[in-house]
């Protein structure tokens, strides 16, 4: 699939997939890279090391800073992959340098996949 | 997004570290948002300087930041975490204190206007009808575009940071008339009869209008203080930061009103209340300045709070800008406040100073205080008038 480079780079990594919008202020425990919002599809997965695959970001804007505390902390995602990518998580992925795509059919990816992104392009392993 | 050969070469980095940085966030808002270019700012307003939320990776971020970065155009800053002075008062720990002052000692390196309030436009940092601004801090951002007139996006921290390096934004979203234009009529069928009314009716507008822009008829008055209160609460509880008010806000006179109409009525602000407010009975918190007091609001606590006395149960915190506190020492208002047992806060609020477990209840003029109070910090929380509040503060109860 091709989509576009929100922040370039090449990462190989497991999907974890949701249909739901994240927070990355509040939604998310800095931490522990755990998703903790109450009722969301991945409350209690943790993101660390993921390919995180998601529609877009929501919340406070503070959530740029939510990602860069992930990195720092060695508990965020790999890669992240949006349908439309939002100044949340666009501004999150480039302070933290972690490769980014958006304009991708996410529906076309599965929790566990095998995930090659690079720069623009999304390769699924199954 | 169109680069000139200057931007092109602030992107390959041969301006430094901070304006590449900067260069990459704006290019790649540019191309997110479909902006034909960048196009310069009049000011900056940086949000994201509490340590509470920045945390040691914050910190580390922008002191990388920090290094080579400089502004080109007038940036102020938002509350930080605790009163840059006064932080032994308000119970703040001293490691917090070092930190934060870590944070602030970074922006002051980068040219930034150490001024940590919501409230530039109280303070010097005013802009013009029709100036391209890029603020961040909802509440200021829907004061600007609505109340004044200015044109800005609702920016993140980092966002707002890239702007100041670069003098720069790129031209998308509300910097375009086009996208300006209101979309639902909202008709307020009701009476504002106190200040708290006025957060209540932006819980109701921004619970019904959220992402739309409203066009509202049916308010005779309003004065600046109670616009603020407005802003503050109608882009919390929904999230367009840009709303008319016929006969009140300016730009009102280019729109017919839109054919889809919302009213809102006496209920409707009943139930807002009925919302904001959670079951408790005592108070053990009292918050006036959401957003930042401004001197006449200062004024009239100071003529409801003397000679009485705060309860030794209770906290009550005034936040404000710093100069408005000194002229609120040469006026005596500081004394009468501080002699009833209240505190100033100045540099901070409730939304953002690290206040998870300190208080079980808090009572509040603002609307806005009380989400960010039940969200974050877990308090109970009543909106109600400075009289209601006063009284809290004095008895400790809520009737």
């Amino acid at each position: 699939m091709k989509g576009r480079i929100i922040f370039k780079g090449e990462v190989k990594g497991e999907a974890l997939v949701t249909s739901q919008p994240i927070s990355f202020y509040g939604g998310v425990d800095p931490e522990s890279g755990v998703l903790v919002e109450k009722g969301h599809e991945l409350e209690g997965k943790n993101l660390k090391g993921k390919i995180l695959v998601f529609p877009n970001g929501k919340g406070s804007t503070v959530g740029s800073y939510g990602i860069y505390r992930m990195k720092k902390n060695n508990v965020a995602p790999v890669g992240m992959i949006n349908k439309e990518c939002e100044t949340i998580v666009a501004v999150g992925a480039i302070i933290s340098e972690i490769p980014c795509v958006d304009k991708i059919d996410i529906l076309q990816i599965k929790t566990g996949d095998t995930i090659e992104i690079k720069n623009n392009l999304v390769n699924i392993k199954k | 997004m169109y680069l000139t050969k200057e931007e092109e070469r602030m992107l390959d980095g041969e301006y430094g570290h901070a304006v590449k940085k900067s260069m990459e966030i704006l290019s790649a808002l540019g191309d997110i948002y479909g902006a034909e270019k960048l196009i310069k700012v009049g000011s900056v307003q940086i949000a994201g300087v509490s340590y509470h939320n920045l945390g040691d990776a914050g910190l580390e971020y922008l002191n990388g930041l920090a290094k080579d970065g400089r502004v080109r155009v007038i940036t102020t800053l938002n509350p930080a975490g605790m009163d840059l002075e006064n932080w032994r008062n308000l119970g703040i720990s001293e490691e917090f204190a070092k930190k934060q002052n870590l944070v602030i000692e970074a922006f002051r390196k980068m040219g930034i206007i150490v001024s940590c309030t919501c409230t530039p436009y109280l303070i010097g940092n005013l802009p013009r009808y029709r100036e391209h601004i890029a603020w961040a801090e909802s509440s200021a951002v829907t004061f600007a575009n609505s109340v004044i007139g200015a044109m800005t996006n609702r920016e993140g921290g980092p966002s707002a940071l890239a702007a100041a390096f670069i003098g720069k934004t790129p031209l998308y979203g509300l910097h375009l008339e086009k996208n300006r234009i209101p979309d639902v009529h909202v008709e307020v069928n009701t009476e504002l009869k106190k200040f708290s009314d006025w957060g209540a009716l932006g819980y109701c507008i921004g619970k019904n209008a959220n992402n739309r822009i409203s066009y509202i008829t049916g308010i005779k008055e309003a004065s600046m203080e109670e616009l603020k209160s407005f802003c503050a609460s109608v882009v919390t509880y929904g999230s367009k930061p840009l709303f008319y008010i016929k006969g009140i806000t300016p730009g009102f006179e280019k729109y017919e009103t839109p054919k889809e109409k919302i009213t809102v009525t006496e209920e409707d602000i009943k139930k807002a209340y009925d919302e904001i407010n959670d079951d408790t009975d005592t108070i053990e918190f009292v918050f006036i300045g959401c957003p930042h007091s401004s001197i006449k609001e200062i004024s009239q606590i100071a003529e409801k709070l003397k000679g009485k006395k705060i309860s030794s149960k209770v906290e009550f915190w005034v936040a404000t800008p710093r100069p408005i506190k000194q002229l609120s020492d040469d006026r005596g208002y500081t004394k009468i406040i501080e002699d009833a047992g209240g505190k100033f806060a100045c540099d901070t609020c409730v939304a953002v100073a690290p206040l998870k477990g300190r208080f079980k209840s808090l009572a509040t003029t603002s609307a806005k205080a009380c989400y960010y109070s039940r969200g974050h910090n877990l308090m109970k929380t009543k909106l109600g008038s400075l009289e209601q509040c006063i009284d809290a503060g004095v008895t400790g109860k809520w009737e």
